[in-house]
């Protein structure tokens, strides 16, 4: 076994233990964000593709550089972009969009009658 | 490589593991996907300043590029269109594709080495191609499942025991054959199997245990990135790709423990059965309640307290801006709203808190099963819009599909509504107990619309 190796193998065990301990603390309400978060990582294989770009001389070696290529932007790219799409969507009661927007997104209740002024009426009926 | 460029590794492979760190909480996790996003920015940009100044050819960096122009527009493009109940299969997607990279970017390095290739760098590409071949596959079977273009039910063809025995036995004989002597047309043969392999792998296995076999296979990918790492000696591919195969195993375990299944269980599969066919209204118990709108609005608008139990077919009908409408209308008159979010609500753990955040719903309002479940007890109405399963009080009893499944206590609650088009089954293909409980009121209908009729409805009541 060659230093390289032992040193990259020190790497992958060090890395494993890091993954579990970061990822056991996360609350079930991000783990769909966090798995396509994950997702996007991995697409770090493009760094891997521009490696075997730099070294290809052939033309099957190139062919098989620029679907590896594709592949791998559409991970990175695409991981990233979806997993801000939903993170962006969480927010608190004050940072959130305006009223007018949202309603009209939802056509079946925008535009129907002004709502009805609030005040203690009705509600203390309960029981 | 230079002592810069290694520093310039480390700090990218420093925000990937604070960039998950800082995911723990909705507050902080945007920041860490950004984090996260510049880190990979860093170590591509480090590598291809290096592969600048040092390529064979021209060609290679051209065609990179090209490949780099069409998965960047792909990938934005599906990226920003997909609606959100689209996205386990766009993550699957996505994941396919890097697993497929991964592979790729072995078998390149593979031809070009060829015959020379010694015995580490091919027991690493082996590993790469194989988990790669077997993710690239899987992951699109299980994005088309989720998507209804491969069907949600377990396929299980005669023989296919034999068939993956079959499949696992090239692979093993190819991997000795390339040990021996380095070729590029077994490596193929071996890949072809491999890819085969994921199929067989997937295809009998049920539309409700997807999530957790798209986590799988995200770990999976991570696994094969690391590999690739080895064949390349590239210590950035080798720790990120870690990070993720780790990652990936824990979400695996927590979404199968949600779902009181074995991963085990899911990979030898039969369970899930996908989406429930529509049944006769009212055909499964005679003493089944059925509501109208109205009745429901009246005990929703008077209600002290109100919990919403959202569950896939919200999602499938796209109802959530409705339902956030609904709860709006019910908090300016005072009623005390919350929403019971169970770990496996939506499609995957998580979803339906995204589903809910795009329709505005404040993440405070979300309350997990722990959290909510003592709270039925005191609850005046619980509302279910297209939950089903993880409703069912026959999860305390032993002996059904659905036992010692975590469920929330909806029976507990003064008064239940639910909202469904049918007395349909869930993907455990059992009655539901609730919905023939006294206190429970069946509101027939498509939930996007009967939510809507409900807000008219409790409009119309208040003036």
């Amino acid at each position: 076994m060659s230093g390289g190796l032992v040193t990259d193998v020190t790497m992958f065990v060090l890395a494993v233990l890091v993954g579990f301990e970061v990822i056991s603390k996360v609350p079930a309400t991000l783990h769909t964000p966090l798995m396509s978060g994950a997702n996007s990582i991995h697409g770090i294989i493009l760094l891997g593709v521009v490696i075997v770009a730099g070294s290809a001389r052939t033309p099957l070696e190139y062919a098989l550089v620029a679907v590896a290529a594709a592949f791998a932007t559409a991970n990175v790219v695409g991981g990233y972009l979806v997993t801000d799409r939903m993170l962006e969507m969480f927010r608190t009661r004050d940072g959130r969009r305006g009223q007018a927007a949202r309603g009209g997104s939802t056509p079946q209740t925008a535009g129907g009658k002004v709502p009805a002024p609030r005040g203690a009426t009705g509600s203390e009926v309960a029981r | 490589m230079s002592a810069v460029e290694q520093l310039g590794y480390l700090a990218a492979a420093v925000a990937f593991v604070l960039g998950l760190r800082l995911m723990n909480s909705p507050a902080t996790a945007r920041r860490g996907n950004l984090l996260s996003a510049a880190g990979m920015v860093l170590a591509l940009a480090i590598t291809a300043v290096r592969l600048a100044g040092n390529t064979e050819t021209l060609t290679g960096p051209v065609v990179l590029l090209a490949g780099v122009a069409v998965g960047a527009a792909g990938g934005a493009l599906l990226a920003r269109r997909v609606p959100m109940t689209g996205m386990p299969q766009l993550v699957s997607l996505f994941n396919a594709v890097g697993g497929g990279a991964a592979a790729l970017v072995a078998v390149t390095e593979y031809v070009r080495l060829a015959p020379a290739v010694g015995a580490q760098t091919t027991v690493s590409a082996l590993l790469d191609v194989v988990i790669g071949g077997v993710t690239f596959t899987g992951s699109l079977i299980a994005a088309g499942k989720l998507q209804g273009w491969v069907t949600g039910n377990p396929v299980l063809f005669p023989g296919r025991r034999a068939v993956s025995v079959a499949l696992v036995a090239i692979v093993v004989a190819g991997a000795v054959w390339l040990l021996i002597t380095p070729n590029v047309p077994v490596l193929v043969v071996v890949i072809v199997a491999a890819a085969a392999f994921g199929v067989a792998m997937v295809l009998p296995i049920g539309g409700a245990d997807m999530p957790v076999v798209i986590s799988l296979l995200n770990a999976f990918t991570g696994t094969a990135v690391a590999m690739a790492g080895f064949v390349l000696n590239s210590v950035a591919l080798i720790i990120a790709g870690a990070l993720v195969g780790a990652s990936g195993t824990i979400l695996t375990k927590l979404m199968a423990d949600a779902m009181n299944r074995s991963v085990v269980a899911v990979l030898v599969g039969g369970f899930g059965t996908g989406d429930a066919g529509p049944a006769a209204v009212g055909s499964a118990d005679a003493s089944v309640r059925s509501v109208t709108a109205e009745d429901a609005a009246i005990q929703l608008a008077y209600a002290r307290k109100v919990i919403v139990v959202p569950g896939y077919g919200l999602a499938a009908a796209q109802a959530q801006h409705e339902l956030s409408a609904l709860a709006e209308l019910l908090i300016e008159r005072g009623v005390d709203v919350c929403y019971a979010i169970h770990p496996v609500a939506g499609r995957m753990p998580g979803h339906m808190n995204v589903l809910l955040a795009e329709a505005n719903v404040p993440y405070p309002m979300l309350k997990e099963m722990d959290e909510v479940n003592d709270e039925f007890a005191v609850t005046d109405v619980a509302l279910v819009v297209g939950a089903n399963d993880v409703t069912n009080p026959a999860a305390r009893r032993p002996g059904n599909p659905v036992s010692g499944m975590p469920i929330l206590n909806v029976d507990a609650a003064r008064s239940v509504i639910v909202i469904k088009r049918s007395m349909g089954h869930g993907y455990a293909g059992i009655d539901n107990e609730l919905y023939t409980a006294p206190a429970t009121g069946m509101l027939f209908a498509d939930a996007r619309s009967a939510l809507a009729e409900l807000t008219t409805s409790v409009r119309s009541l208040v003036g």
